[in-house]
């Protein structure tokens, strides 16, 4: 075996057996399992305690309004002043106190609730809710409008978007699911390069702190070394990325057979889940016919193929640069000024993904998706939503000259910065490396 | 026959320069010692040798050629700065070391086998290196260093942290290695083991040899002529009264109670003897010859006043 295999088999090998990547391995899935589980359970069985809400109305318009339910039972208390009540609430035989002042129309109507412990997110919203309605109501009968007019006349209009390409092909897309998608993807590849991108630079510092550097450099060359290290943990990844999918796919079967054989639709639904993190929006209202279309209608072999591509190349680019800082390294608060030019990239491509969702196309989307700092990030989110595939080549071609390139500056920076000690490092000074003969 | 040759060799880094048209020859299956206060270039040109950095100009020959990728495996490098993964176990990582000199693993294996039980740590085989104590680490260290066998061993402090008896067995391997015919450079700032070691030495201070040759004979040409002299005698008084006759001599009392000792800077000293013996009896008479310590401080100094 020649030596940069030993490096990348050594590399590969430690990382493996160590009992966090065993952890991290079984972990992963069952955090993302339980971002599609737990949702479902916990709406099957919402054993949420009853609010006891004690309701104060001197206006008297919301007395007959609310409405008990498996969270809250309402208790009306006419003509009592407020204060007893709220001591009722702090004796706990209410759980919170509503206030609603006397109201006068045209008037915003200001309500209190008064609670020893946080109020539930959904009985504010019950409670607003409903005073809002009836607000509206008594403005629209005073205006002389039949609020069921209101009501009937409501409608919902269902879009749908058909993509054509330049053969007349249609194709339905669907902008919530690319949308989850987009983001998914950005998600996993920005991850990926910091964790992975941090045990490279971990792994170097760890080499110049420990002193082995100087023994395994007159076997190897740095660069051999450099790569080996960047290679191995690359195969980590992937070897991380694929028990992923496997374990998750297993794990998400489990569930299924679990849960789903008793209620098909749940099945359907996770099934969406799966691809989508999560949209209720979407799988609620849809039949497991258009999911089925919904999932037709991703392109998968392009996503799989890009995002493998993308995520490679951005891993190996920041790496590389992840290798140079780690041969910095003296101490770790000397790591921060180095570390922050690097991350900031990433972290405005993880940000501007937000914004590239709803404008794939726009032309900053294109240049975010073009500039090899940013692409692999921002190149995951445009995917589901169609690119060219010139552009797709183009960026590809950028990444991979960019990462060449930064391999021979990582280098020069690891060789001069691995054998360096106790001595305080400038920009100017790192520049001067890259002169070195 | 010479094994290195360093000829000519400049590096500078930004700001100094570390070695300035340094020349040196070391001959084949000797010790060699590379002395030199810190900072004087002593790393720096055994990182040159271990192709770690490249010279600036001029160039290193071995067996007369240019040194080059194909000497990587002929030569064993230990550092002074050294460390081991921490995390690994012992023999694999002995393996994985001696692999990246190009020795096969099963050759490796049968190899480091005799060394482990040679150096009394065999049973440390599969224990992380984090278990071990500094000197067993120390130990690893050096085992690794020479497992390929190369003909070229370059040495950087190799005592600093062994005790007695772990250096004595160090330097006891270090000579069977030369014996076996292999070349050392030493690096060290131990004076004692330089002259117990070394044949040759080379002293370099800010980045130019200052003194070269081998260690007898710079001795010699360092001779200043002290001679000691110690005497058993119940007349100190005598002995103190001879002494002030001649130039240059200091008596003294030793710890020994009636033995007195006198110290002279002279080749000849038949007459101070003669009149010696009258007032008592000879105990020793001493050639001292200067330390190596005394040398390299001599010659340092006198070179730094001179610049």
């Amino acid at each position: 075996m020649n030596k940069i295999g030993l490096i990348i088999r050594r590399e590969y090998l430690t990382r493996v057996r160590k009992r966090s990547f065993l952890i991290m391995t079984f972990l992963g899935p069952i955090l993302m399992a339980a971002i599609y589980i737990i949702p479902i359970m916990l709406a099957l069985n919402s054993s949420n305690e009853n609010m006891r809400i004690a309701v104060v109305d001197e206006s008297h318009w919301f007395e007959d309004r609310f409405q008990d339910n498996k969270e809250h039972t309402f208790v009306i208390l006419p003509g009592q002043p407020i204060d007893s009540v709220k001591n009722l609430v702090k004796e706990n035989i209410f759980d919170m106190a509503l206030y609603v002042p006397p109201t006068q129309l045209n008037i915003p109507s200001n309500a209190i609730v008064y609670s020893i412990r946080q109020v539930p997110m959904e009985v504010e919203t019950y409670i607003s809710r409903v005073m809002q309605k009836e607000i509206e109501d008594q403005k629209l009968m005073a205006n002389g409008v039949d609020p069921e007019i209101v009501s009937a006349v409501k409608t919902d209009v269902n879009l749908s978007i058909m993509r054509m390409d330049e053969k007349g092909n249609e194709k339905e897309t669907f902008t919530k699911v690319q949308f989850s998608l987009g983001i998914a993807l950005a998600m996993l590849v920005y991850m990926f390069i910091i964790f992975f991108g941090g045990q490279v630079m971990q792994g170097v510092a760890e080499e110049k702190t420990n002193r082995i550097i100087e023994v395994i450099v007159s076997s190897v060359k740095p660069f051999q070394l450099m790569m080996g290290k960047i290679i191995g943990v690359s195969l980590v990844a992937l070897t991380q990325f694929v028990l992923w999918i496997v374990l998750t796919g297993a794990l998400y079967l489990g569930f299924s057979a679990f849960m789903g054989l008793s209620n098909p639709e749940m099945l359907s639904s996770g099934t969406v889940m799966t691809q989508q993190i999560s949209n209720e929006n979407v799988m609620n209202n849809e039949s497991v016919q258009s999911i089925l279309q919904i999932v037709h209608s991703i392109d998968f072999g392009t996503i799989i193929a890009t995002f493998l591509i993308f995520f490679i190349l951005g891993y190996l680019l920041y790496a590389t640069l992840y290798a140079a800082i780690g041969s910095l390294v003296d101490n770790n608060t000397d790591a921060q000024q180095f570390t922050l030019p690097v991350t900031v990239p990433l972290i405005v491509a993880i940000i501007s993904s937000f914004y590239i969702v709803n404008n794939p196309d726009s032309s900053l989307s294109v240049w975010l998706s073009m500039i090899p700092f940013t692409s692999p990030i921002s190149m995951m989110v445009r995917i589901p939503f169609g690119v060219p595939i010139w552009q797709i080549v183009l960026s590809i071609v950028l990444l991979a000259g960019t990462f060449v390139l930064m391999t021979w500056v990582a280098a020069k920076i690891y060789r001069t910065g691995i054998l360096m000690y106790g001595k305080k490092l400038s920009y100017k000074e790192i520049f001067k490396w890259l002169k070195y003969k | 026959m010479t094994k290195i040759s360093v000829n000519e060799v400049t590096k500078c880094y930004a700001g100094h320069t570390a070695l300035d048209r340094i020349s040196i020859d070391i001959p084949e299956h000797c010790i060699y010692g590379l002395l030199g206060p810190n900072g004087a270039g002593k790393t720096t040109l055994i990182r040159i040798l271990n192709q770690i950095t490249m010279p600036d100009s001029g160039q290193v020959l071995i067996n007369g050629e240019p040194l080059g990728q194909k000497h990587v495996a002929s030569i064993g490098y230990l550092p002074e700065e050294r460390g081991l993964y921490k995390k690994m176990k012992v023999g694999e990582q002995a393996i994985y070391l001696a692999e990246l000199k190009g020795i096969k693993k099963a050759e490796a294996q049968r190899r480091l086998k005799q060394w482990f039980d040679k150096f009394e740590i065999g049973g440390w085989w599969d224990k992380k290196v984090e278990e071990l104590s500094k000197g067993m680490q120390q130990k690893v260290q050096f085992i690794t260093t020479v497992i390929h066998e190369p003909d070229i061993l370059i040495f950087d402090e190799p005592f600093s942290g062994f005790d007695p008896i772990n250096a004595n067995m160090l330097k006891e391997s270090i000579l069977e290695l030369r014996d076996k015919g292999a070349t050392i450079l030493l690096s060290t700032h131990n004076m004692a083991s330089v002259e117990e070691l070394c044949d040759r030495i080379t002293l370099i201070n800010k980045g130019k040899s200052i003194l070269e040759g081998k260690v007898s004979d710079i001795k010699r040409q360092h001779d200043t002529h002290k001679r000691e002299i110690v005497v058993r005698t119940t007349t100190p008084q005598a002995i103190y009264a001879l002494g002030d006759t001649y130039n240059n001599i200091k008596v003294e009392q030793t710890d020994v109670e009636d033995e007195m000792r006198l110290t002279l800077y002279s080749a000849t000293s038949n007459d101070l003897i003669a009149q010696l013996l009258q007032n008592g009896q000879l105990v020793s008479y001493k050639e001292v010859l200067p330390s190596m310590n005394d040398i390299f401080i001599h010659e340092v100094q006198s070179q730094n006043q001179a610049s």
